[in-house]
């Protein structure tokens, strides 16, 4: 377990994450990729919070935990944006009997 | 630090396959259940690297409801069978997200990372492992001296939220209303229409 191999995997995971935002069709399946792309960037963070020595190290000691705050921020974040995003899936779903990317396209016409 | 790396290399493998199962597979029910064991294994890796209050955060939002949001959103949207073909992009999105991860990993590897130093190492971890405890300064001299001494106490996660990042902490409460507010306003039945 290293600095390196923590950011490694969170880069394969990424780059699964989005590989499925670009490639599947179904939004909830787009949703569940950005969801793996979250968690994969909250891996980065907290690597680098316990292996990368901040420049305010020598001054104050509870810069080490800033990584872990953007941690919680984006939670909140992503924990919103779910949310609000299966409410839209399912307005969507009332007005076009369908969660087919390619079929929401009203506004094309 | 052995049995560190045995984990470590046991959580990355069953993340990544499961990831790899909730693109590919093609039932979405299925995905979701994949997706769990993703945020299961993430927050192996929190535990893993001194971060146990944001695994249990994470067991908790993501495993405990985001999870459930989308089974529901499932069983709501009646696709499930249908289910989660790919689109017309495959080839596309292939070579970007392989260009993304080649940047990623030779960034990753490349770069001259200002590591922790070796002595440093112990307190920095009892601070992490102690986020919400608030160490005191005499916990963190007992400790290490050196990097002690020239510090305010207390340090601890609450008090960077409403310290440091009140600013953010309050722009994130305001988003949360926010979406509370919209998404009352996206399920309310329209009336005539």
């Amino acid at each position: 377990m290293s600095l390196e191999g923590m950011l490694i995997v969170s880069a394969v995971l990424f780059s699964i994450g989005l590989y499925g935002t670009l490639a599947r069709s179904n939004v909830i399946a787009v949703l569940m990729s950005l969801e793996i792309m979250f968690n994969a960037i909250n891996i980065a963070l907290v690597a680098m919070a316990k292996f990368v020595a901040p420049q305010s190290l020598q001054i104050s000691l509870s810069s080490v935990l800033t990584g872990h705050v953007f941690v919680i921020f984006i939670i909140t974040v992503a924990a919103a944006e779910i949310a609000l995003g299966l409410g839209i899936i399912l307005a969507m779903y009332r007005n076009n009997e369908s969660v087919e990317l390619t079929q929401a396209d009203i506004l094309q016409h | 630090m052995f049995v560190a790396d045995v984990i470590f290399w046991l959580l990355s493998l069953t993340a990544i396959i499961a990831a790899l199962g909730v693109v590919l597979v093609r039932d979405l029910f299925r995905s979701v259940l994949l997706l769990a064991v993703v945020f299961i294994c993430v927050g192996g890796f929190f535990v893993l690297m001194s971060a146990e209050f944001l695994a249990v955060v994470q067991i908790l939002i993501y495993v405990g409801a985001i999870s459930i949001l989308f089974v529901f959103a499932i069983m709501l949207t009646r696709d499930v069978r249908r289910g989660n073909s790919p689109n017309k992009l495959q080839i596309p999105a292939v070579f970007i997200s392989t260009l993304v991860l080649a940047a990623l990993v030779v960034v990753a590897i490349g770069t001259e990372w200002n590591k922790i130093p070796a002595e440093d190492k112990s307190v920095v971890d009892m601070v992490q492992i102690n986020a919400i405890t608030a160490m005191t300064k005499e916990d963190l001299l007992d400790v290490d001296k050196t990097l002690s001494e020239s510090n305010e106490e207390p340090v601890g996660l609450a008090d960077l939220l409403i310290g440091k990042f009140v600013l953010p902490f309050e722009a994130v409460s305001l988003l949360l209303l926010a979406t509370l507010i919209g998404g009352l306003a996206l399920a309310r039945r329209q009336e005539g229409g």
